[in-house]
């Protein structure tokens, strides 16, 4: 088990820049899952911890090393891929022992550590088979076995559940959680998949072009966005962003009125008000701090909720009903908001001002 | 054996099979005479009939005993194989490199290699008879080998399929701890068996059928190679179509057994390489 620290980690490729300077600080045994859309440098970021590729500056820490010039072999990290990379001439058993007999472990211990790698995944009865006999899930348990028999420092997984399907995906999903929960190991995560990123992360790292967004603990990231693309990026419907403008203790908003906002700066400028589909209500009557007239377009029922798609000043509002209400489509509500639900973000630096 | 369709239904079929059937006739007519005139006696010779009045094994028998053939056969099939393990070595490995690594220049190395492949082997043989000259290596095995060491086809055709092989499979092998070469022998190389078969059997036949460059690099009977061996029985005034004929019967074994027993190979390798991604 080891920490891991990022200070000033630069990669570039030829004219492009993947990733401009970032630090990061990850703790003994955290699970941190690095989330962005792709392009956004955190697949590149995760081959440079495990050493596939090299760095343009900075330095990478594992533990109290500095692991810059380590041949992966050498970091005392295993890492599973995305499309499993699982040797298909191999058994089950010989890939997961694989790594083991580079290591030149004792015949009698590799044995032990693959059977029980195979025991937690559920893979004792398929050891003999070959990879192209399983399914997509059981070759993602044999790659995550043979990280495991490695007994690393740190896990690196790199979108390791984006070609499974939504079902199965939710079941490894669990599985991997349980996985860091009974080992302990530091776990450093990619993914473009926000759900992925709030289930299993003890703190997330929002990426975009290369730079960190924010980064916090799934709540912080979810309820304080620092930034309009990251309240974009995570949760889903998107948060909803109406423009206007602040100041003297108010929000004028374009087109839908004003409402009160404390604290507020003087100077008048530009801002976006955010408020997310979870937070906005459907109610035929009642006031909250944001209250809004509406006609519904478009009705999505999910089950215990409702979405609602309206029409508010001419701008498109998602707002969450209770999935009994009986709504019709045309009808006018009120969608409505508390002011703790309210984020303000600046028009020109995207940044959250409240 | 059934033909698998009704022939009353699909006249289309009728026709393709014909024409199926007429080729396969065409491609093995030439083979059965092969194997007639061995068979023929030195009167019968120019007799045209498949099947010998006479059949007789009086030309096997000369071709063990008397000539040199045995010697040939041996320099052969000892050039064919080197020759072969040597391609299929040195070109995966070749391709390999193109195909994985990213370095300056790599471009430019990959179109110089494949444009050898625009030099046709006449314009190479004088060059390559100065420099067999100049180093010793006339009338050697190694002189009758060494332009077939490494060939631009087979870099190519590896490189192709090496393609086919998915960068996190070398990733997760540099992750467990292979060396650089061990990754292309233990991981990469296995998957692309296909291509190796193929390119086996291309290699090897290409070599033991070689005529143009054994005959000029080789001025002694002993060192002869198949090929050149079965031509010196056509001399100035006569040629002896039976022996050539002996000889290219034998001649065709090895040939038929490597193809044999890699098309095996070529198909456990799809086998194996059909691995959903």
């Amino acid at each position: 088990m080891a920490s891991v620290t990022l200070s000033g980690v630069v990669k570039r490729f030829d004219k492009t820049t993947a990733v401009h300077g970032i630090d990061l600080d990850i703790a003994d045994g955290e699970f941190v899952v690095l989330v962005g859309p792709s392009g956004c440098g955190k697949s590149t970021t995760l081959r440079m911890i495990a050493g596939l590729e090299d760095l343009t500056s900075g330095d990478i820490r594992i533990g109290e090393r500095i692991v810059n010039r380590l041949e992966p072999k050498d970091r005392n990290i295993a890492m599973v891929f995305q499309n499993y990379a699982i040797y298909p001439h191999m058994t089950v058993h010989k890939n997961i022992a694989f790594g083991l007999r580079m290591a030149k472990l004792a015949k009698a211990d590799e044995e032990r550590r693959v059977r029980e790698a195979a025991a937690v995944l559920g893979l004792t009865g398929l050891l003999e088979r070959r990879p192209s006999q399983l399914s997509g899930g059981q070759r993602q348990r044999v790659a995550i076995g043979r990280a495991m028999v490695r007994n690393p420092a740190v896990f690196l997984f790199d979108e390791p559940l984006s070609n499974l399907d939504a079902q199965l995906r939710a079941q490894m999903r669990l599985e991997i959680k349980k996985l860091h929960q009974g080992l302990a190991t530091t776990v450093i995560y990619v993914t473009h998949d926000q759900v992925e990123a709030m289930t299993l992360a003890d703190r997330i790292v929002v990426m975009r072009d290369g730079r960190i967004e924010q980064i916090g603990t799934p709540t912080e990231v979810y309820r304080q966005p620092a930034t309009m693309f990251v309240a974009r990026f995570i949760g889903s419907p998107s948060m909803n962003m109406i423009p206007g403008t602040t100041g003297q203790g108010a929000v004028e908003l374009d087109g839908l009125g004003r409402i009160e906002a404390p604290g507020s700066a003087e100077v008048r400028r530009p801002i976006f008000l955010g408020v997310r589909p979870d937070d906005l209500r459907v109610a035929a009557g009642g006031a909250g701090a944001l209250t809004l007239e509406a006609r519904i377009n478009v009705i999505e029922p999910l089950g215990p909720d409702t979405l609602v798609y309206a029409d508010a000043g001419g701008r498109e509002l998602v707002a969450k009903a209770d999935g009994r209400a009986a709504l019709r489509r045309g009808e006018a509500v009120k969608l409505v908001a508390d002011a703790d639900a309210l984020h303000v973000f600046d028009a020109g630096t995207e940044a959250r001002l409240s | 054996m059934t033909l698998g369709f009704d022939p009353r239904r699909d006249p289309r079929k009728i026709a393709i099979w014909t024409l199926v059937a007429l080729g396969g006739v065409v491609m093995v007519m030439p083979f059965a005479f092969m194997i007639s005139t061995s068979l023929k006696s030195r009167e019968e010779l120019y007799d045209l009939r498949l099947f010998p009045l006479a059949p007789t094994l009086e030309n096997y028998i000369y071709l063990f005993r008397e000539s040199r053939f045995v010697r040939w056969f041996l320099n052969s099939f000892v050039i064919a194989s080197i020759s072969t393990a040597s391609v299929l070595f040195f070109d995966s490995l070749a391709g390999y490199v193109l195909c994985k690594y990213r370095f300056k220049g790599r471009q430019i190395v990959f179109i110089a290699i494949l444009s050898t492949l625009m030099i046709p082997t006449e314009m190479l043989v004088i060059p390559w008879y100065v420099m067999s000259k100049n180093l010793g290596w006339l009338n050697t095995y190694w002189g009758i080998m060494f332009p077939g060491m490494i060939t631009g086809f087979g870099v190519f055709l590896m490189k192709q399929f090496f393609e086919t092989v998915p960068d996190a499979l070398i990733d997760a092998a540099r992750i467990d701890g292979l060396s650089e070469f061990r990754i292309f022998w233990e991981v990469a190389l296995p998957l692309v068996t296909p291509a190796l078969s193929a390119l086996a059997i291309f290699t090897f036949l290409g070599s033991w059928t070689a005529f143009l460059w054994p005959l000029i690099v080789t001025n002694s009977a002993s060192n002869y190679t198949v090929p050149v061996g079965l031509a010196s029985f056509s001399g100035e005034f006569t040629t002896e179509w039976n022996m050539i004929m002996t000889g290219a019967a034998v001649a065709t074994i090895p040939t038929l057994v490597v193809f044999i027993l890699l098309q095996k190979y070529i198909i456990r390798g799809v086998i194996l390489s059909g691995v959903k991604g």
